[in-house]
């Protein structure tokens, strides 16, 4: 009995930690964003400070699965132990895109904005809405959730090509804001990644739940349709 | 050689080893057995276990078990203590007769021959189908080479080259031959435990049985000794259809293709072990296997 309650004990830490991971780095493409659109370099440099912590989450959730399955836990266990690695490493890698925008907010902060409508807060608004999708989806323990997020990602990759398409316009009418525009590409980029990771997420909280691996097939919809 | 089975019959049975055999003793039915039934491109059943009930006195310890075990393959039973793992392996060579309270109903079929046939000799199945203990046994005041052909000498086995023979091949089956083979008349019980109990592994050999059935053969050994029986599964499915009861769950996950679990003396889930052990269908199963009870 003794052991089953260690394990437990340690799979709630596990969860706890991950969870915290999530939240950090929901915070930091929030606080990139802002920093881009209010234009405010201090919290831009703070958002890149604050990702030595989802980095050091990341290893310490790490440290914590390779213990666990030291341990060699199995059924839902086992799988809660190898999607929590995964996940943390999209995070991480969300907290990188985070960052990534918070120096191009930094670099723009400081020279006048480019005239041009680009629909950058709806794509932000829609990264951020599939990465909150898709970590509700882990907390709530649904699947369903989890699949919904997946096909959104496709809004995205369209916003991001039509987003680019417009810059590069610009660019050639106004060779003076190429500087600029490629920061706001650089951003565009780094919106379209963190909805893959959000969706690389759900997919892994899809396995987690109903123990189908639905990476790389095309389905989304309900195991067995 | 052989001594459960005619070539004839050798044929008709997948999982035997082909062998030439001297004058078979008698087996339980004088036709060879007939093809299974099974289209070949779908797995050989070797034993058809079709509702099997086992009672001691009054208490039922099995209830209502049909399970199809595949031949050549490795089929793990898990279970906690007293859901009727070891009496379901015991009742795959009729070990139960040996208990004198013990009853059971029901059907098992190895290669579609009833085992429980009216004129079906006990001594025969349990030679078609072998067992080895959790604890090695091998007989203390014989030698390691002595261990190997008892079965084959106490079916009157009596040429030298034949039982030399059979000792270097059973040995080796079971990996120890290399360990003990300048040793053969040292005295079995000076071998390490995982050394003993490969002894018996290749005492059960010996016999050439079809199925082997093993009831928690390392649960005595070392981690290095319970990875080289681990290895040996691996290796003897290749000829042999191997039952092995186990309380590790690791241990079924490594060396098993199937795994049956059973709770209460009933069979609860049966299916391949990665599903089992990575997305079980029935919750107790998940429990049991995550540690939450058993």
């Amino acid at each position: 009995m003794e052991r089953i309650i260690v394990i437990d004990m340690d799979l709630d830490a596990l969860k706890q930690k991950l969870l915290t991971m999530a939240s950090h780095a929901e915070t930091a493409v929030n606080e990139a964003l802002r920093a881009l659109l209010e234009r405010d370099y201090e919290l831009a440099l703070r958002v890149k400070e604050n990702d030595r912590v989802i980095d050091q989450l990341e290893v310490e959730i790490d440290d914590l699965a390779i213990h666990l399955l030291a341990r060699a836990p199995l059924a839902s266990d086992l799988r809660l132990v190898t999607v929590a690695m995964k996940i943390s490493q999209n995070l991480e890698r969300v907290g990188d895109e985070a960052t990534k925008i918070a120096k191009r907010a930094r670099d723009l902060s400081q020279e006048p904005p480019v005239k041009v409508v680009i629909d950058l807060p709806r794509m932000a608004k829609l990264a951020l809405d599939l990465l909150k999708g898709a970590l509700d989806a882990f907390v709530n323990r649904d699947p369903i959730a989890a699949r919904a997020v997946i096909p959104r990602d496709k809004e995205v990759d369209g916003l991001n090509k039509q987003v680019t398409e417009q810059l590069a316009q610009h660019m050639m009418e106004n060779p003076d804001t190429i500087k600029r525009c490629l920061n706001l590409i650089t951003i565009s980029r780094s919106l379209e990644r963190i909805a893959d990771h959000a969706t690389n997420v759900a997919e892994e909280v899809v396995y987690l739940y109903e123990a189908q691996d639905i990476r790389h097939t095309g389905k989304t919809g309900k195991a067995g349709l | 050689m052989n001594l459960t089975m005619t070539p004839e019959e050798t044929k008709a049975v997948p999982g035997a080893p082909a062998e030439k055999s001297p004058p078979a003793p008698q087996r339980f039915e004088n036709k060879p057995a007939p093809a299974p039934a099974t289209p070949a491109s779908r797995p050989v059943a070797a034993l058809a276990v079709k509702n099997l009930s086992v009672f001691f006195g009054k208490h039922q310890v099995l209830k209502n078990v049909s399970i199809n075990i595949e031949a050549r393959a490795v089929t793990a039973i898990i279970g906690p203590s007293g859901c009727g793992k070891s009496t379901f392996l015991r009742s795959l060579n009729r070990m139960h007769e040996l208990v004198a309270t013990a009853r059971m109903e029901g059907d098992i079929r190895l290669f579609d021959q009833d085992i429980y046939g009216k004129d079906v000799e006990p001594v025969i199945v349990r030679r078609r189908v072998g067992m080895v203990f959790q604890k090695s046994n091998p007989f203390p005041t014989m030698t390691i080479g002595e261990n190997v052909t008892v079965g084959l000498r106490l079916n009157g086995v009596r040429n030298r080259a034949v039982l030399a023979e059979q000792t270097e091949k059973s040995l080796r089956m079971a990996a120890l031959w290399d360990e003990v083979k300048d040793r053969l008349n040292a005295p079995a019980v000076s071998l390490s435990g995982g050394q003993q109990q490969r002894l018996c592994i290749a005492r059960a050999l010996a016999v050439q049985p079809e199925v082997l059935l093993m009831d928690e053969p390392a649960s005595a050994l070392d981690p290095l000794a319970t990875s080289k029986i681990e290895d040996l599964i691996r290796e003897l499915r290749k000829d042999y259809t191997i039952v092995i009861v186990t309380h590790n769950m690791q241990q079924a996950a490594r060396a098993s293709d199937h795994t049956a679990f059973f709770y209460l003396g009933e069979l609860v889930e049966f299916g391949p072990t990665s599903q089992i052990f990575t997305n079980p269908k029935q919750k107790r199963t998940e429990d049991y296997v995550t540690g939450r009870f058993g």
